[in-house]
């Protein structure tokens, strides 16, 4: 096998013959968590923002009759109104949900529903406080974490695929659809295709959206034009940044389903503690 | 069963949500969660001018790309008789006033405005909703007025007084400086709400205004006439913004008489609209009247610089 820095990783065995090591360092276990609560207001305060203006367009301006996207609500053909989801010619009822929802038992017209916001209220002027706060948190907490990973070797042990992973990717890919997790020391490094989730979550779609959400201000535009040029203008950097948000949202989803069924005690003792059981010794014969 | 637990999942899930989404409205509503929150606004407006100078322009793009409709938004048809005096009479009566901290008060027509020199821009507005247009915008540099006017030492902001009433202060008896607190009949939420507000005031029984606000605007000049003034049921808030030195003597900020080369249509801010093209759009006062020079935000309004940002809103809208 190829010499991994993450397989030689020190490892402590218990009484009762079970194999621990130290996965997480307390600085990743802390960005982890605070980067989960700093998504989640800067998910729920950017869906207050977004309701302000509930479409999206491509390109430098707003083409108002004809979005790329847009949450609605309209009156059916049985007079009742029902909430309406608009992608380019398609429509999709999504009465209860988008377009028209309740609050407190009375239904309002409104794109994402009064419990998906922060506010929960329609209170764009307190949305954008909480998103402009939550916005340089996630930046400080990620600058924090790529730092520490970059001069610690973490982030190359953690994240870059040793050479024997890439050969042998079809076989990881197999192995992950029919949901067979391993065990013992090759548990100590991050399957392949985890591998390159993290990077593409962590060097790809998180910038994404901090520069996306830059390349929104009008300020940031008179200071740095390219970087608007960069996403074809400011409405297609709106959707770019709505879009990256929906695809935090879906990694978000498969995480927590994946954390649940690969061990969800020992991936949260891990990922809190920092220890993460190898399970009982087979390897070596005591 | 596993139907009974994924409605105990539900209801946790939804639980744990209104816990924390309460919590948040609440620590927003305190002192303290207002501090905290608006430190963004800080650091945002710290890094911003740390990568601009006074003199950095907004991007100015082709006149290919102009939009084929600039969206009004706010107030499009003021309901205020003085203003609507006005535009029946084409603006020919209409004075900018020039005041507060200047060496010489001013009084100018538009006829006076327009000889003095002209900037025009294509520039893109950034409404705070989101939505974006881009407009071709002629008109005079504040600076160009205020080298008129000559500034005192102590001048620090540009504020702008406009035509257009918002809501009505409540008299007296309802007191009460509290946000949302009845303190005015209506009290839209955002840019896009005020159209509403005018309906809802049009509706209501105590306004007594004008049935215009429901309709159409007018956009010619000199169409309508004079409607009533709404009953005296408090102090009328007009709009007001303000910009600081450093938005003050950039070349782009103007106030501009024009739109895509004809004059100000009302629904956009006729005769004269403030322009600092490196903000968001309600820093863009529509239907300005008089442009007050003083050393405090202090006394205006309620102390935050501007009708949205005693509403909330940031005062630094470069993002």
């Amino acid at each position: 096998m190829a010499a991994s820095p993450a397989l030689e990783a020190p490892e402590t065995v218990d009484r009762q013959g079970r194999r621990w090591f130290y996965r997480h360092p307390l600085v990743i276990r802390l960005a982890h968590w605070i980067n989960a609560a700093v998504l989640l207001v800067l998910l729920m305060s950017g869906l207050q923002i977004f309701n302000a203006h509930p479409a999206l367009y491509w390109g430098a301006t707003s083409t108002f009759d004809d979005p790329a996207l847009a949450i609605t609500s309209e009156q059916g053909r049985d007079g009742t109104n029902r909430g309406v989801v608009t992608v380019g010619a398609h429509t999709l009822d999504t009465t209860g949900v988008l377009g028209l929802s309740k609050q407190d038992g009375t239904e309002i017209e409104r794109a994402f529903p009064a419990w998906a916001t922060l506010p929960a209220d329609q209170d764009l002027a307190t949305g954008r406080r909480w998103h402009f706060l939550f916005a340089w948190a996630l930046v400080i907490n990620g600058a924090v974490y790529l730092l520490y990973g970059l001069f610690s070797g973490q982030l190359r042990r953690r994240l870059i695929p040793d050479g024997d992973q890439i050969r042998d990717f079809g076989g990881s890919v197999k192995e992950h659809l029919l949901l067979r997790f391993p065990e013992g020391t090759e548990a100590k490094r991050y399957n392949v295709i985890q591998k390159l989730t993290y990077l593409v979550l962590i060097l790809g779609l998180l910038p994404a959206m901090v520069l996306a959400g830059l390349a929104m201000s009008p300020g940031m535009d008179a200071a740095w034009p390219w970087l608007t040029e960069l996403f074809g203008g400011r409405q297609s950097a709106r959707s770019v940044h709505f879009i990256a948000a929906g695809l935090i949202v879906l990694f978000v989803v498969v995480h927590v389903l994946l954390v649940i069924v690969s061990g969800l005690v020992n991936n949260m003792r891990g990922m809190v503690t920092g220890w993460f059981s190898l399970g009982r010794d087979r390897e070596s014969a005591r | 069963m596993i139907l009974h637990r994924r409605k105990l999942l539900t209801a946790g899930a939804g639980l744990m949500g209104t816990a924390l989404l309460s919590g948040c409205d609440k620590f927003a509503g305190t002192e303290t969660g207002q501090r905290t929150l608006k430190v963004g606004e800080d650091a945002n407006q710290y890094v911003q001018r740390l990568l601009m100078s006074p003199t950095t322009l907004a991007r100015e793009f082709p006149a290919s790309m102009i939009s084929p409709w600039f969206k009004p938004n706010g107030t499009i048809d003021p309901p205020d008789r003085g203003y609507r005096a006005l535009a029946a009479q084409k603006f020919s009566d209409f004075k900018l006033t020039v005041d507060g901290l200047v060496q010489t008060p001013l009084a100018l027509s538009l006829a006076d405005l327009r000889a003095l020199p002209s900037r025009t821009q294509i520039t893109r507005h950034d409404c705070v909703e989101g939505w974006s247009c881009i407009g071709q915008w002629s008109g005079v540099p504040l600076a160009e007025i205020l080298k008129k006017a000559g500034l005192k030492p102590q001048a620090r902001y540009a504020v702008f007084h406009c035509a257009d009433t918002l809501e009505f202060e409540a008299g007296p008896k309802g007191g009460g400086k509290g946000r949302g607190q009845g303190a005015s009949l209506v009290r839209p939420t955002h840019p896009g709400a005020v159209r509403e507000a005018y309906v809802q005031l049009a509706a209501a029984d105590d306004w007594g205004g004008p049935s215009t606000a429901t309709e159409a605007p007018k956009d010619d000049w000199g169409q309508g006439s004079p409607a009533p003034e709404p009953e005296p049921t408090g102090i009328p808030i007009r709009y007001y913004e303000s910009i600081g030195l450093y938005d003050v003597f950039n070349p782009q900020t103007i106030l501009a008489y024009d739109l895509n080369g004809k004059p100000l249509p009302v629904s956009n801010g006729a005769p004269l609209r403030l322009r600092v093209e490196r903000q968001l759009g309600y820093k863009q006062a529509k239907y300005v009247m008089r442009v007050e020079m003083v050393e405090s935000l202090a006394g205006i309004g309620q102390g935050s610089g501007g009708y949205w940002e005693d509403r909330g809103y940031e005062w630094y809208a470069g993002i």
